[in-house]
């Protein structure tokens, strides 16, 4: 769907709390452009809480609940049982959730939500950090980073959370970027038309978090793309099924661009540049990258996710 | 229709009768009973209402906060470990508002572990916001869950209840319990219709961000509303029994209190106990009387400053703050302070489950008449 | 909806914190001469602060665009600039 189709429809009011060039509001309002007014949100602790702003006002043109940090999947779950007693099956139920709150502390509910096949569709964005509390590592942040408690770079790697969420067979998982909106926008509208529990996963790069000027958010998320950094991806019917540039990375036909041209332009990543580059981290990142796609095109080949 | 059945057997008579549309729980004891019966009722289709297995109690509070802010009437059971674990939600439930009904199942909290009778637990959540009830029988225990929607639902109310009930002692003990027609719980606890809530045709944002300004304003409405709760709960209490004919008291069961000196207070099952130590007592002459704590949340201060006349008060607490003292024996002294000079007595017994009778109460009363006793006492711990 | 205890229930406003424009630095100004209606600023705005129009022409909302620039950073034909505030022409 070309740019121009997106619905004009505005779900989430200006002057929201969100940073300038946040990552989060961009890609939340594609979303809502997708989901429609039919929609009911369950946002736990997290940077879409200060978007909301304070009471009594909100932001948002559709319904919220905001539920404590770990528990907005087990919201979800009252929120779709409720609904359906009041015969709106209909509605989305939807997760707006970052990834403190998906791969760390929210983990439990969004697992057993899951694996009780919730009709709703968790959406996770991924700015690789606990962003709202002043960038705290999480097991989202990449191996290499600097947060404010990994001081000279986290020294493991993140965890593979959607590889979790399929290990439950879910009936769809998609990854995104708030660069390619038409292909967010269509995987909100796929897993809109799936009934049982969706989760897709959106890179959110934060200015401010990630140390990059606030206008590049958009450049930022498409080169972590183009050099393999990120992958889009569906998952449905155990099939992965990759999309865009990372379909012809997966296939070969292009070479992913070197992955330092996505560190060097993030504050978060200086001190593997200078004083000194530190090849070993940088080559360790690379090789780590490459491997991912090798995994990625074995999982394709032999039809496992 | 009289049913001859356990504590937890009859809350789940009750929780199906009131007829919630959602429940949310998992699995502690000795509140599994709850869990396996009421979703037995559901999938039998003796209740129709939707029933999620959760994976914690974090979860049960959480989804049943979700349900509810739907405009769903809700039920959900713990006990202890599971109510703990519930705590930050129990803030949520309570400041959102929303009228849920929990029973909790009174146990102790280890280490070491302990399955038994003890009230430290729901004690121990007292500043959530949420009404507790202590129930001494298992009618009690059906009546109160009854008449706890019945207020919870109230419109100048709007408060989540815990009706709590001791371990084993009451929940694994089979009593007769009169359990009315549903056609007359039904009319005497009609359909909920909530005041707000989630509809995508009214985009509400619920909960979010509240500023300073306006922060003790909503703290003191939620305060408010269980003053009310003290004014409202002696009419539904009364209503119910000229309804059905069993009373346990209003806020507080009186028994003999008229011209007692000496009046036993305690809570749950415990005051059960207390009422066979009264009447042991008179049959030797002492002017005894029992003052059973059926509302810890909010807390009849008012009852106790009329009471307090000329009386001693003897406390026997199964739960302990430690560095304080019983909960029970805390509330009541800072309740009267500067209103009675009433001397207040408190033992601390019975935790862990440990067997407390009546005779040992009757002693607890003898020591405190003989000038024997300590402000506080660590009762039975002695070899 | 009838209240009659108090809870944390918010209603949707415009500017739940403030006038949000008064955070700028740089504004985006728009030459609507080299405009192609490729609506990628529209879409890429985290705030909604670029308004379409129907015939798909836009326009920037100064009250609430808080100035990150990324509409200028993706416009393909740099039609729009970022001006530091205050400096006039």
């Amino acid at each position: 769907m070309a740019v121009k189709n997106l619905p004009r429809e505005e779900l989430v009011r200006p002057g929201s709390g969100g940073c300038p060039g946040c990552p989060s509001s961009l890609a939340l309002r594609v979303t809502l452009k997708a989901l429609g007014k039919n929609t009911v949100f369950a946002i736990p602790a997290c940077c879409a809480v200060v978007c909301l702003g304070a009471y009594p006002k909100t932001a948002f043109d559709v319904p919220v609940v905001s539920i404590a940090f770990e528990a907005s999947a087990a919201a979800a779950s009252g929120l779709a049982a409720g609904l359906k007693r009041l015969g709106k099956q209909d509605t989305n139920v939807v997760v707006w959730a970052g990834d403190g709150g998906t791969y760390d502390i929210g983990l439990q509910a969004l697992s057993g939500a899951v694996e009780r096949e919730t009709d709703f569709i968790y959406i996770c964005y991924n700015n690789e950090m606990y962003s709202n509390t002043g960038i705290q590592r999480s097991g989202a942040t990449p191996y290499g980073a600097w947060t404010t408690t990994t001081w000279t770079g986290k020294t493991e790697q993140k965890k593979d959370m959607p590889a979790i969420l399929r290990a439950h067979g879910l009936p769809y998982m998609a990854t995104a970027v708030p660069g390619y909106p038409e292909d967010l926008f269509r995987k909100v509208r796929k897993a809109m038309s799936i009934r049982g529990s969706k989760y897709i996963e959106i890179l959110a790069p934060c200015p401010p978090g990630w140390r990059f000027p606030m206008d590049k958010t958009v450049e930022m998320s498409k080169l972590a793309v183009d050099t393999g950094a990120w992958a889009l991806y569906e998952y449905e019917n155990g099939q992965l099924n990759f999309n865009l540039k990372s379909k012809s990375i997966l296939e070969k036909k292009t070479e992913p661009k070197p992955i330092e041209e996505y560190l060097k332009l993030q504050g978060r990543f200086a001190h593997l540049f200078k004083p000194d580059r530190n090849e070993q981290v940088l080559d360790e990142i690379q090789q780590r990258s490459l491997a991912d796609w090798e995994r990625f095109r074995k999982q394709v080949e032999c039809g496992v996710a | 229709m009289i049913m001859i059945d356990t504590g937890d057997r009859i809350a789940a008579k009750a929780a199906q009768m009131a007829r919630p549309e959602f429940i949310a729980a998992y699995p502690i004891t000795p509140q599994t009973v709850i869990v396996e019966k009421t979703a037995d009722y559901v999938e039998s289709g003796e209740l129709d209402a939707e029933y999620i297995r959760v994976e914690s109690e974090h979860s049960a509070m959480t989804a049943v906060i979700g349900a509810a802010v739907t405009g769903v009437r809700t039920f959900t059971a713990t006990s202890s470990h599971g109510l703990a674990l519930m705590h930050e939600m129990l803030h949520w439930a309570a400041y959102s508002r929303l009228p849920i009904v929990m029973v909790n199942v009174n146990r102790a909290l280890g280490p070491g572990w302990n399955i038994w009778a003890d009230q430290s637990d729901s004690l121990a959540q007292r500043d959530t916001g949420w009404v507790q009830f202590y129930c001494a029988s298992c009618q009690e225990i059906f009546d109160t869950i009854i008449q706890a929607y019945r207020l919870a639902e109230m419109e100048d109310v709007q408060v989540p209840v815990m009706v709590n009930f001791d371990a084993f002692v009451l929940s694994h003990t089979s009593m007769p319990v009169e359990v009315p027609d549903q056609s007359d719980i039904d009319a005497f606890l009609p359909p909920y219709r909530a005041l707000w809530k989630i509809d995508p045709d009214d985009p509400i944002t619920c909960f979010n961000m509240l500023p300073q300004s306006e922060f003790g304003a909503l703290r003191k409405d939620l305060h408010d509303a269980h003053g009310r709760v003290k004014e409202l709960i002696p009419g539904i209490a009364s209503e119910w029994k000229e309804r059905f004919g069993s009373y346990h008291g209003g806020l507080v069961e009186e028994y003999l209190c008229e011209d007692a000196e000496y009046i036993i207070v305690a809570m749950g099952a415990l005051g059960a106990e207390a009422r066979v130590a009264v009447e042991e007592l008179r049959r030797e002459g002492m002017k005894a009387g029992l003052a059973r704590v059926r509302l810890f949340r909010p807390f009849p201060n008012e009852v106790f400053r009329r009471l307090a006349r000329n009386r001693t008060f003897i406390v026997v607490d199964r739960n302990v703050s430690i560095g304080s003292g019983g909960g029970v024996y805390s509330e009541l002294k800072s309740g009267l302070y500067g209103f009675a000079n009433a001397p207040v007595h408190g033992f601390i017994a019975g935790l862990g489950g440990k067997d407390l009778t009546f005779g040992e109460m009757c002693e607890m009363v003898r020591k405190v008449a003989d000038g024997r006793a300590a402000d506080v006492e660590w009762w039975g711990l002695e070899e | 909806m009838k209240m009659q205890v108090k809870a944390v229930i918010s209603r949707p406003a415009d500017g739940v914190m403030g006038k949000t424009g008064a955070w700028r630095d740089f504004r985006p100004e728009l030459d609507s001469s080299k405009c192609i209606k490729c609506l990628l600023c529209w879409i890429f705005c985290p705030d909604g602060c670029i308004k379409r129009a129907d015939d798909d022409s836009v326009s920037i909302d100064y009250v609430y665009c808080k100035g990150c620039g990324i509409c200028a950073n993706e416009c393909p034909k740099q039609a729009i600039t970022m001006k530091r505030e205050g400096m006039g022409e």
